[in-house]
């Protein structure tokens, strides 16, 4: 997935010459994780720029560089590190549209490294996207998988407003995927039917994805079928996706990384029981991670939903 | 042990408190025109200032940060601008704002609680007051760095307050500008107090100007009750910053006249003895004895133009006030995305269905 970001980022720099990439060892060293890998050599040292190690200044020169004619994308090096930038993406980036009734805008892109699972540092493995799904006036995308991570974050880029882009760090690596090149992008706000099924509607996103699929797979071997949709823009939400299936299959499971208490799970529970409750034939269930801390690496997998905690959450909803 | 590195910084004044010349006259001061020009504007921006205030005491306007006593300070900078420079203002900033073509009534409508009065029609790429402490100075170095990257002759300016330069946001908007060299001019308005707190309790350095010096920008102090100095090392730091030299950081030091804003009340905190010696140091005062030594004005004069400007004042009031159109719940949806999304158009609907008579829509 990280060669896609890194092309998504090629294509539109070579198309569209507002854009910036900025970041904390964007350039030289084409990003930790790689995501810019080879830009700064393609494109110049003022087009992909190292900043000072300072995410709210990231973040507010991200404000004025997009209101006066720029489109940047900034990296924040990892989730844990977002919440000096919190003060001016809450306080100025959602809302210079609504601000200045729309006579400046900023369309900006903040990319994060998103999530555990990768035997990574303290405070390196974070899944904090309620926080930001709370905040009108800016989109929240994680994409799933290379094709959807290149497509998404052309879109990204291309939106007039401000995108948080998730980045699920196990699927960095994790996932081969041939993408081609082409400058397509994918819709935002829309969610994606990864498999079709009948009997139970499972919604996730990100690198749950892969624990989800394969539940799916042994619910499938034991005559269950499951329909996974990876929400992909966790704000705003397609709730006319999740709820034509909810109708369709009359269960739902929600399956997230981050903690459960307020998580975007409990705003797709509530959306559906507002409009789908009649649809239902069983309680909603969710399986999320736990209200704890995130622990250090020994015990991530022990965080990090399971299959078989979902699996089982399934077989909830059959239970009389 | 030896010396590595050793930092001074200068104070410049031109026109003392009685008005008299203490250093050279800029050229644009020795133009009586443009010299009459400013005075009118520092006069206009005070009674503008002293209606709103009123207007807030009787209940027609919403909260109020009164620019009184900054009038030389927001009018040098305001002059020394280019027309194609932006500002990146805090919320006092009115004399500024006037001078680069924002509206009373815009100002109006912004305090009336109406985002309508950001909307600016001139100069249309300025940013919006900023009510969160030194968050715009980051904005102005990133639009600096837009006008660098695009390789536009312009400066961005920040305004921001002797407490602003305690936030790290500060520290951080410097560290970047002076990194990369950015066309950006930090003014810092030292005024004396953040809210209740003075500047000797906020900081232990001797002045505000030295916080340029660890980010390797040149930092000066200026009498910011004197428009002559304030518009002169304004004047030399955008050229400075126009020609690719980098940015700059300016101290002026006046004094906040009034309370901090209409909600607070500083005779809780600061002595009467204080702001009555602050009174002789206003800028307004000072100028008109400088015009006056100069046999350029006279109490006949005086007395037209307050006449003037009160009418002007009052023109604009009233025309707020009768074609101000209602405030439609529509407001709170249309500017948060460039389309509006599904939640929001539902959300809107629901406005539409209880929003308050006064609304309208």
């Amino acid at each position: 997935m990280i060669e896609a970001i890194a092309m998504a980022h090629g294509w539109e720099m070579q198309h569209d010459a507002k854009v910036v990439v900025i970041g904390q060892d964007v350039g030289a060293n084409g990003g930790v994780f790689r995501a810019t890998a080879g830009l700064q050599e393609r494109f110049g040292k003022e087009r992909v720029q190292d900043t000072p190690l300072a995410e709210a200044m990231i973040a507010g020169m991200s404000v004025g560089m997009a209101s006066h004619g720029l489109k940047p994308v900034a990296e924040i090096q990892f989730m844990g590190f977002l919440y000096p930038a919190l003060d001016q993406i809450v306080n100025h980036m959602s809302r210079m549209r609504n601000r200045t009734r729309g006579r400046l805008s900023c369309p900006v892109v903040m990319r994060m490294p998103h999530g555990g699972g990768i035997h990574a540092p303290e405070h390196h493995s974070e899944c904090t996207e309620s926080m930001l799904c709370h905040i009108p006036g800016i989109r929240v995308v994680c994409p799933s998988s290379p094709a959807r991570a290149y497509g998404l974050l052309l879109a990204a880029i291309r939106d007039p407003d401000p995108v948080m882009f998730l980045e699920p760090v196990r699927l960095y690596r994790a996932v081969r995927q041939e993408v081609s090149d082409d400058g397509q992008a994918l819709p935002l706000d829309v969610c994606f039917v990864l498999r079709e099924g009948s009997d139970v509607t499972i919604v996730t996103w990100g690198a749950m994805t892969i624990e989800t699929l394969r539940a799916a797979d042994e619910l499938g071997s034991r005559g269950v079928s499951a329909e996974v949709i990876d929400l992909a823009t966790l704000s705003p939400i397609d709730i006319e996706t999740i709820l034509e299936s909810v109708a369709k299959t009359g269960r739902l499971v929600i399956v997230h990384e981050a903690a459960r208490n307020l998580g975007v799970g409990a705003e797709i529970a509530a959306r559906v029981a507002e409009h789908g409750l009649y649809d239902l034939q069983a309680p909603i269930q969710r399986v999320a991670g736990y209200d704890t801390v995130v622990p250090l690496f020994r015990l991530e997998h022990d965080y990090i939903p399971s299959s078989q905690r979902i699996i089982d959450a399934v077989q909830n909803t059959f239970a009389d | 042990m030896r010396t590595v590195a050793e930092f001074k910084i200068q104070y410049r004044q031109v026109l003392d408190p009685k008005g008299h010349i203490v250093a050279a006259l800029p050229a644009f001061a020795q133009d009586s025109g443009e010299v009459l020009r400013m005075y009118r504007a520092m006069t206009m921006a005070r009674t503008f200032d002293a209606k709103a205030m009123n207007l807030q005491r009787t209940g027609q306007l919403g909260t109020y940060a009164s620019c009184l006593g900054h009038e030389a300070t927001h009018i040098a900078v305001g002059a020394a601008m280019a027309a194609e420079d932006i500002l990146a203002p805090v919320y006092r900033e009115v004399g500024t704002q006037l001078w680069r073509g924002v509206t009373m009534r815009e100002i109006l409508t912004y305090w009336g609680g109406d985002e309508r009065g950001n909307d600016f029609a001139i100069p249309r790429q300025d940013f919006p007051w900023c009510v969160p402490i030194a968050t715009q100075t980051l904005h102005a170095a990133g639009a600096a760095m837009a006008f660098k990257i695009q390789k536009q002759p312009r400066v961005a300016v920040a305004y921001i307050g002797d407490g602003g330069t305690s936030e790290g946001a500060f520290a951080e908007a410097l560290n970047l500008a002076g990194a990369a060299a950015l066309p950006v001019i930090f003014v810092i308005v030292n005024n004396g107090w953040a809210i209740s707190l003075p500047v000797a309790a906020q900081t232990k350095a001797q002045t505000l100007a030295q916080k340029a010096i660890a980010a390797g920008i040149p930092g000066v102090q200026v009498d910011g009750n004197d428009v002559f100095a304030v518009r002169e090392v304004v004047a030399e730091a955008l050229n400075a910053a126009r020609r690719g030299l980098g940015p700059g950081v300016i101290e002026a030091l006046t004094y906040r006249l009034s309370d901090h804003t209409t909600a607070d009340d500083a005779s809780r905190y600061r002595s009467q003895g204080e702001v009555r010696q602050a009174w002789e140091l206003e800028p307004l005062l000072r100028l008109r004895a400088f015009l006056t030594n100069a046999g350029l004005w006279d109490a006949q004069q005086e007395e037209s133009l307050r006449r003037s400007c009160a009418e002007q004042v009052e023109a604009e009031v009233t025309a707020y006030f009768t074609a101000a159109k209602p405030c439609s719940t529509d407001a709170m949806f249309e500017h948060l995305f460039a389309a509006m999304p599904a939640h929001l158009q539902e959300q809107r609907a629901t406005a539409r269905k209880y929003g308050t008579k006064s609304s309208g829509h």
